[in-house]
């Protein structure tokens, strides 16, 4: 029976580990946004044994670039969506290793997420595609911002949020994965009715 | 302002066709040469030498070096003080076909690409691409691509994360599957950036670069390096019947593109890379 | 360079076993031409059960689709095209006792299998090497489609026409054995 369930950060792994693909997450507190070249970025500073500008312990990373605009000396974002979440495929297993517990993106990730997922108890949750107003008005504020020497859509944005969502469970810590279930589907689906196996 | 005729246009452009179809590059001609000394295969330098009469003879003959007379591509910059007295499209088709007609080169183009694939007999329309620069000089750059390599030709949207060794990879790979049927020894144009159609067109114009030439870019020339190695390394040979020259040069080019891509565009030239320069 | 065996057409069975992969050939006689359009409409004829308006026993298929003819010349620019594109076509013409096909670029597997059954040899004649074997071919008359242009079907009479046994009857195949002696 899919469920819907509202968490908050710093999220906690038996919540994590309790979620199943289907269900419908809501999150409050504290994300932060990540995605091609921030991710080579915490790589990189992590490597060099040097520290990173937030503790990811219980934390969410959003595959997405905001559009923010400023006001006086503070930074709000006007609106912000998923970006295609299966570019950053490679850092998975790094991204379990600094304690994240949830990846928000769309499109899903594959195996080598999978395993990350069951190894370190995080979820991977689809956010909707196209929906950058409605999940703009989720943020509450622009708590910090780091590395903008990437470019606005490339730096670390940290972001107070309050019922992120609807956010689908696209891949559980099960090994689970909606993605794959619909590749297996549509392979057989293609055997049978275009090449005739 | 200046005024440039029609007529004048139309009789560049056959000019160059002309030109293009009869008379190799030096730089391809010295790159074939210079790859006939070094290759190892018998059959591959027996092949690399028909090559080279061939050019003689057609360049001395002025008839076509391959019958792929190819479709007619033109890149010209437009100086933006000239009036173009006429039609500037028509003008260029004109060129085309009187080079086609007059030169006794094969017309290839067909219409509708699926149904009827009617011979047009005219070898157009020719494919044009303007850049509007300063200036009152028209600057032609025309190509006849022949389709046996440009049908070998690929485009990959890849990842960031996929990097230098993901590109040179893909250059390889993609030589790899063609083998023997884009001609080699070829001549491989790379652009990585820009959009799909900013990185297929900057691709093709790569293949136009002279041989021997790196990009300034030293960390672009190092790609251009490795792949040509490894391309060489595949022992696909000249015709494809084995040896050690495979690709003469591997020319990439880049350009700016969005923060969630890299689209990687290979166009492959066969050995008959034929292009001609000229300017009204 | 290596030696030239010469040969002439029609094929007989005994040239064709002797020919092996890797020789170099001149090839003296006439040949016929086709290409995609042509082949196309070979094949609809055989389907309906009609005859064919060349006769397919024991000739020479060139893959060429030639350039026009300047003046003092036989036959333009004509050197072979990607040969690939025949495959669908060809083992419906090798039943029939087509003996040579002249192309340039792997052929597929059942084309392959299809020339060890019927006996049959594939050459390659070089790519872009058209200015030459323009010169080799000594007569030219349109047989067929004529309205198909360049992909009309010829008939030309040649005279050492440069070509490399390819495949030969026994399914030795250049494109595979040679690459993988220059691979590092």
């Amino acid at each position: 029976m899919m469920k819907e369930v509202k968490l908050s950060t710093a999220l906690r792994e038996e919540d994590i580990r309790d979620l199943r693909i289907g269900d419908v997450v809501y999150i409050s507190g504290i994300i932060c946004t990540s995605r091609d070249m921030g991710h080579l970025k915490m790589i990189d500073v992590t490597e060099k044994s040097e520290k990173l500008p937030i503790d990811f312990q219980g934390g969410a990373i959003f595959h997405a670039g905001p559009v923010v605009k400023k006001q006086g000396d503070r930074y709000e974002v006007v609106v912000i969506g998923p970006t295609t979440s299966i570019r950053m495929e490679p850092y998975s297993d790094f991204i379990g290793g600094l304690g994240v517990k949830a990846i928000i993106g769309k499109g899903g990730m594959e195996e080598g997420t999978s395993e990350a997922l069951k190894k370190y108890g995080m979820v991977y949750l689809q956010a909707p595609p196209g929906c950058a107003v409605v999940l703009g008005e989720k943020i509450k504020r622009v708590k910090d911002v780091f590395w903008m020497e990437l470019g606005v859509p490339e730096a670390l944005w940290v972001l107070e949020v309050e019922n992120f969502g609807p956010l689908v469970v696209g891949m559980d810590s099960e090994g689970n994965s909606i993605y794959r279930d619909i590749k297996i589907k549509g392979k057989k689906l293609i055997e049978k009715n275009v090449l005739g196996r | 302002m200046r005024e440039v005729n029609a007529k004048q246009i139309k009789e560049k452009v056959k000019e160059l066709f002309l030109n293009a179809n009869y008379c190799i590059g030096e730089d391809v001609l010295n790159s074939i040469k210079e790859a006939s000394l070094k290759e190892t295969s018998e059959t591959g330098k027996n092949v690399l030498s028909m090559i080279l009469q061939n050019y003689k003879v057609a360049a001395e003959e002025k008839i076509a070096i391959c019958q792929d007379t190819g479709l007619a591509i033109l890149f010209i910059k437009l100086g933006q003080e000239v009036h173009v007295n006429g039609n500037w499209e028509e003008a260029i088709n004109k060129g085309v076909k009187e080079a086609y007609i007059d030169g006794y080169l094969r017309k290839s183009a067909v219409t509708d690409p699926v149904f009827d694939r009617k011979n047009t007999k005219t070898n157009c329309p020719a494919i044009i691409y303007t850049d509007i620069v300063p200036g009152d000089k028209i600057e032609f750059l025309v190509t006849p691509k022949g389709f046996g390599s440009e049908n070998m030709s690929r485009l990959a949207m890849m990842k960031p994360a996929d990097g230098p060794e993901g590109i040179v990879n893909f250059i390889v790979e993609t030589v790899k599957i063609a083998g023997p049927n884009p001609c080699p020894p070829t001549i491989v144009g790379v652009c990585v950036g820009g959009t799909t159609d900013q990185a297929s067109v900057t691709a093709k114009k790569a293949t136009l670069r002279k041989v021997g030439e790196h990009n300034p870019d030293q960390r672009y020339a190092d790609m251009e390096k490795q792949a040509l190695e490894k391309i060489n390394n595949l022992g696909i040979g000249p015709a494809g019947l084995g040896g050690n020259t495979t690709s003469l040069w591997v020319n990439i080019d880049y350009k700016p593109t969005h923060i969630a891509g890299m689209p990687v565009a290979v166009n492959i030239c066969c050995h008959a890379a034929r292009h001609a320069s000229g300017i009204i | 360079m290596e030696k030239i065996k010469k040969i002439k057409t029609p094929l007989s069975n005994e040239v064709i076993e002797d020919l092996k992969a890797g020789e170099n050939v001149s090839i003296t006689g006439y040949i016929y031409t086709g290409r995609d359009a042509a082949h196309k409409r070979l094949i609809e004829l055989l389907k309906e059960g009609k005859k064919l308006p060349i006769e397919v026993n024991g000739q020479v298929i060139y893959y060429v689709g030639p350039a026009p003819t300047p003046p003092g010349y036989k036959c333009g620019s004509a050197g072979p095209t990607t040969s690939y594109r025949m495959d669908p076509y060809t083992p419906a013409l090798l039943d029939l006792g087509l003996k040579g096909m002249i192309g340039k670029g792997l052929r597929s597997k059942e084309v392959v299998e299809s020339m060890k059954k019927n006996g049959a040899i594939y050459f390659a004649a070089i790519g872009g090497v058209a200015a030459v074997i323009a010169k080799s071919i000594k007569s030219s008359e349109v047989i067929a489609y004529e309205d198909l242009g360049p992909e009309a079907i010829h008939k030309y009479y040649v005279e050492d026409f440069p070509v490399i046994v390819c495949i030969d009857a026994k399914g030795n195949n250049l494109y595979e054995t040679e690459p993988p002696k220059y691979r590092k």
